[in-house]
């Protein structure tokens, strides 16, 4: 299966090791202009590590990050954010000592002037359904709901590519649903890496999945051919021994 | 009832009412004060300047500085040898404010675009604080001059000419005078901030201070404006250091020393975290208490030190965030009319869900 639209992001050889022990190993990547791509592997298989190399929470050991073809290793986490690169991580990181709206705001700003970050905020909120939590405090909230405002400030800016980290963890089945269509929606205008354990929501979602296990990529194919691959049941339920 | 504290609220009462009293003071304080009394009260407004300093970086800033007595060292000696050296106080009072404020951008780069942590922060800021205090004790020599202003080390630098009118070196402002001039800038100071903190600027810094690493996904320059919030409240406390020169006439190495350096955390801490007014008011206090146990005979039998720290401990965690939002709270919930409409609605719902339960 191949893709014959251009990159938008792509590694090579993307190395992280913490001491002795190699967390992403050699990982060679590329993601299409305007793919879904979901990442999905056991517990410590390197997912969250590969995604925080990304966007340089970890500077790589070795290897290269490109973005449209730019070598952005070396950047800064706000650098790599102002490229068009929306963040949302495995547990909600937002604003918690301020307003849903605020929040939303301060995303907005960034783009925007004062007035129509005050416009941009609004239209988000009712987009996402979030308008009734408007005024709420962010630290106040369920975590289903910090998750919708994490994904509100998210893509406020709007970004070109967007990093998901878990994005329905923690969230009721009616959330998980509206978060499908709502990824689906998102998907029409930007490009999608989407960390996740839900199957039936990379089923809905999900066009083609990369495996990752032990820090590198096991396999990378479409949800249908992943499902029948012995190695990722292997990885996923245990080897049979064989007498 | 519990009503919701949210600090960051845009409380117009509130303003209006800290306005009409500090400009109740200034208009009044003169005829109100005499000599004696307004020169304590000048004294008081520099210290609550200083506070102000410390309550803008830490309290929505999140920078726990432990040399803020640095700064406000630097601006006082900045002031006194410009002011010894060019005879007329308008540049010196501006140099006050530069040059600390200049010397947190090199410190705050180094320790912002360093990546230092809060701890190291903390004490590397001590450091630098205890560092100026050594390095200023030591100046004794006659090699140690600044055009013509000598250091004098420890004894310090006396006879300090006082404000001027600007432009005009020969014509010195009378305590009343300097008065007016300290209050005009505490107001300043104080609105200045509360403006800061609507703008663009002040409401990313004290996102940054909710979450730095979020601020950072939105592509924010954390180390920057981390780095400016640090220069603007060094710039404050240099401020604060030049009127503390022009009611003592007098600087030594003391404003350098660990006392002060912990008195100003303390002023913010009882004053209220996150506040503005508070950390003035927890000023005021603690130097009043602090005087006040002074002359009290039942202290001394003991040590006025102790007696002090023991009620700064017992308040600490009596009233753990501090007076301005205790007496907030308290005005809140008894004092209705205080409420913006904002807390008003909170309030009616609140009250309607202790009706339902």
């Amino acid at each position: 299966m191949t893709d014959t639209r251009p990159p938008i992001l792509e590694t090579r050889g993307l190395t992280m090791r913490f001491g002795g022990v190699v967390a992403v190993d050699n990982v060679d990547f590329s993601l299409a202009e305007g793919e879904l791509r979901c990442l999905i592997g056991p517990n410590g298989a390197g997912k969250t590590t590969f995604f925080r190399c990304l966007t340089h929470q970890y500077k790589p050991t070795s290897g290269h990050v490109m973005y449209r073809g730019d070598d952005i290793t070396g950047l800064h986490t706000h650098q790599i954010a102002r490229l068009g690169i929306g963040i949302k991580t495995q547990v909600p990181s937002l604003f918690d000592g301020l307003g849903v709206h605020e929040n939303i705001w301060i995303s907005a700003r960034r783009h925007h002037k004062d007035r129509e970050a005050n416009k941009a905020a609004d239209q988000i909120l009712e987009r996402l359904s979030l308008g009734h939590l408007a005024k709420k405090v962010v630290g106040q909230l369920a975590h289903g709901e910090r998750q919708g405002v994490e994904l509100a400030i998210v893509l406020t800016g709007d970004p070109e590519l967007i990093l998901l980290d878990e994005p329905t963890a923690g969230m009721t089945h009616e959330e998980v649903s509206r978060t499908t269509e709502m990824i689906r929606e998102i998907n029409r205008t930007a490009s999608l890496i989407v960390v996740e354990h839900d199957m039936q929501f990379i089923k809905a979602i999900a066009n083609k999945v990369t495996v990752f296990n032990q820090g590198a990529i096991l396999v990378e194919d479409t949800m249908e051919n992943v499902l029948r691959n012995q190695q990722v049941r292997d990885v996923y339920l245990g080897k049979r021994e064989v007498a | 009832m519990k009503i919701a504290l949210n600090l960051n609220s845009w409380n117009t009462r509130g303003l209006i009412f800290v306005g009409v009293l500090m400009l109740a003071l200034l208009l009044g304080g003169p005829e109100v004060f005499d000599l004696f009394v307004l020169l304590k009260v000048i004294l008081f407004i520099s210290t609550a300047m200083l506070a102000l300093s410390m309550a803008f970086i830490w309290g929505f800033g999140g920078i726990l500085c432990f040399g803020q007595s640095a700064f406000f060292g630097l601006g006082a000696y900045a002031y006194a040898i410009g002011v010894i050296n060019i005879g007329e106080s308008t540049v010196p009072i501006l140099l006050s404010v530069l040059v600390p404020a200049g010397f947190a951008i090199l410190l705050g780069y180094f320790i912002f675009y360093g990546r230092l942590s809060d701890i190291y922060l903390a004490v590397v800021t001590l450091a630098v604080t205890l560092i100026l205090y050594a390095f200023i004790r030591s100046t004794s020599g006659e090699e140690y001059v600044i055009g013509s202003a000598r250091l004098m080390g420890f004894n310090g630098i006396s006879s300090i000419p006082v404000f001027n009118w600007p432009g005009f070196p020969n014509s010195p402002l009378w305590p009343d005078d300097i008065f007016y001039v300290a209050m005009t800038l505490l107001i300043l100071v104080y609105f200045g901030f509360r403006v800061l903190l609507r703008s663009r600027f002040g409401r990313v810094v004290v996102a940054i201070k909710e979450n730095e690493t979020r601020a950072e996904y939105l592509g924010y320059d954390v180390r920057f404006y981390k780095m400016i919030t640090f220069s603007i409240g060094a710039g404050v406390a240099g401020l604060a250091g030049c009127l503390f020169v022009s009611f003592n006439n007098f600087i030594n190495p003391d404003v350098f020393a660990l006392g002060l350096a912990a008195q100003i955390i303390m002023w913010v801490l009882i004053g209220g975290v996150g506040t503005l007014v508070g950390p003035m008011l927890g000023s005021l206090a603690l130097q009043m208490l602090y005087n006040w146990l002074g002359t009290q005979s039942f202290v001394s039998f003991l040590n006025t030190y102790l007696v002090f720290g023991a009620i700064i401990l017992f308040f600490v965690l009596a009233v753990p965030q501090g007076l301005q939002p205790t007496a907030r709270l308290l005005a809140l919930r008894f004092l209705p009319f205080t409420r913006s409409p904002e807390e008003a609605e909170e309030a009616d719902r609140a009250r309607q869900g202790a009706g339902d339960d």
